[in-house]
């Protein structure tokens, strides 16, 4: 029932594909805003079922490939202080920093631990009191919850050896940013996991701007029906915010996971790979939990940032360029020598796009 | 890494649940999902629950994609 097999049915997806290839459409640019549409489109194919003159394209929808240099690079300077383990998901391991990788750190002897949630850091931090753990705060709004329960259990327990490097983002404020850059855009499949915290409703000033939002599921099915949904609305000349992943988000989202996000952090300015500074697009921790940020904790000057020579992660991240459109896509970088945080995330663009290539011939 | 995946609630200690699907186990907490019972599906990401999946939501998916196909309706 909740896994909905039936969604992935191929006869339902020959169906569906058919009849939205057979949409007379004015022709149109839908973004997708989440790593794991990015996948479920390159893996099933599904630009293959588009009407003519219809392109789907991704946006800043992958945590990892947003976070910018400068917080991947004092990250990793942190672990360089004696003491200290350093924390995070497995996806952020292998992205390049300035000088080196969080995988080439630890080479040089960087401890670091890779966990599946903040809770398993903040447990390791109870196990070897006489070490400092900091674990690596990124993600987006679906991510942020499990990271503040962390910070409130080591509050509650008092744990003075956990700490966290702030480094979440917000999507709406984002999707808003984009629509003042140069990219044109004329629909958004909303991202399925983050409105289950935020809500539908969320969108809704995307949508006063005149761009049609469709909130969907990530099996391939709730892709296609999403992108009929964005199609019909271009057509009749329509922008509202519509729901298809009724089966796990609600316009409100979720109250309680909200209530926790604004006791645990203070929404502030953040900076985003590819998109710059963006006003009230991230998290930093209130005021009653500063005691328990990394950076104000430690203080360490991290290196002189530089983006990998040649990347074009930060238009890939704007949906300035399609991944092929990077000079190194493909040649000196492909997901088993990386060069930007895109080929290094299997929620990347460029990884998705590379890793299913030969389901993106032209027909 | 966004990446959330169903699984259903086996058993409930306080805030802590066990959940499981397809042979995974994982133990995962879920108070910020109201009113929380053995049986209920539940979204897991990074080892909390953010939400629940609703069973009928779901059937309703399956006949909104019937009618958007101009099928005849499923059962009622
Ligand atoms: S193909 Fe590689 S170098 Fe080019 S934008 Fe993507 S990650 Fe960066």
């Amino acid at each position: 029932m909740t896994n909905l097999d039936e969604l992935r049915d191929p006869v339902l997806l020959t169906r569906l594909s058919e009849q939205l290839r057979g949409m007379a459409v004015p022709p149109a640019t839908l973004m997708e805003v989440c790593g794991t549409h990015t996948v479920a489109i390159a893996r099933y194919g599904l630009r293959q079922a588009l009407p003519e003159g219809v392109r789907l394209i991704s946006g800043p929808g992958c945590p990892v490939c947003v976070t910018p240099q400068d917080q991947i690079d004092l990250f990793i300077a942190l672990g360089g202080i004696g003491g200290v383990t350093l924390a995070t998901f497995g996806d952020m391991v292998r992205v390049p920093g300035t000088d080196k990788s969080l995988e080439e750190a630890r080479a040089e002897g960087v401890e670091l631990l890779i966990v599946y949630s903040p809770m398993d850091a903040l447990e390791a931090a109870a196990r070897r009191p006489e070490e400092q753990v900091v674990f690596f705060g990124i993600g987006f709004e679906t991510t942020a919850p499990a990271v503040a329960l962390a910070i409130l259990e080591a509050k509650r327990r008092g744990l003075g050896n956990f700490s966290v490097l702030c480094a979440h983002k917000l999507i709406p404020p984002a999707m808003m940013a984009l629509l003042d850059s140069e990219v044109r855009v004329d629909g958004f499949i909303c991202p399925g996991h983050v409105s289950v915290i935020i809500g539908s409703d969320a969108y809704q000033p995307v949508a006063e701007r005149g761009k049609p939002c469709v909130v969907t599921g990530f099996e391939p099915a709730d892709v296609l029906a999403a992108v009929r949904m964005l199609l019909l609305q271009v057509k009749d000349g329509r922008s509202e915010v519509e729901l298809e992943y009724t089966r796990a988000v609600r316009p409100e989202g979720n109250p309680k996971a909200q209530a926790l996000l604004r006791q645990v952090f203070r929404v502030s300015d953040a900076r985003w790979r590819g998109l710059g500074t963006i006003p009230q697009s991230g998290y930093e921790l209130a005021e009653e939990f500063q005691e328990l940020d990394a950076e104000q904790r430690f203080g360490v000057e991290p290196p002189e940032s530089r983006e990998p020579a040649g990347c074009r992660c930060g238009d890939v991240l704007r949906g300035a360029i399609e991944p092929p459109e990077c000079p190194l896509y493909g040649k000196s970088c492909t997901p088993r020598k990386p060069v930007g945080s895109c080929m290094v995330s299997s929620e990347g663009a460029c990884q998705a796009h590379y890793r299913y290539r030969t389901r993106e011939v032209e027909r | 890494m966004c990446l959330a995946v169903p699984m259903k609630v086996t058993e409930i200690d306080g805030p802590i649940a066990q959940v499981e699907q397809g042979g995974v186990r994982r133990q995962a907490r879920v108070d910020l999902v109201e009113g929380i019972k053995i049986g209920d599906y539940v979204i897991i990401h990074a080892g909390v629950a953010i939400d629940r999946l609703d069973p009928e939501e779901a059937e309703e998916t399956l006949r909104l994609f019937a009618e958007m196909l101009g099928d005849e309706p499923r059962r009622a």
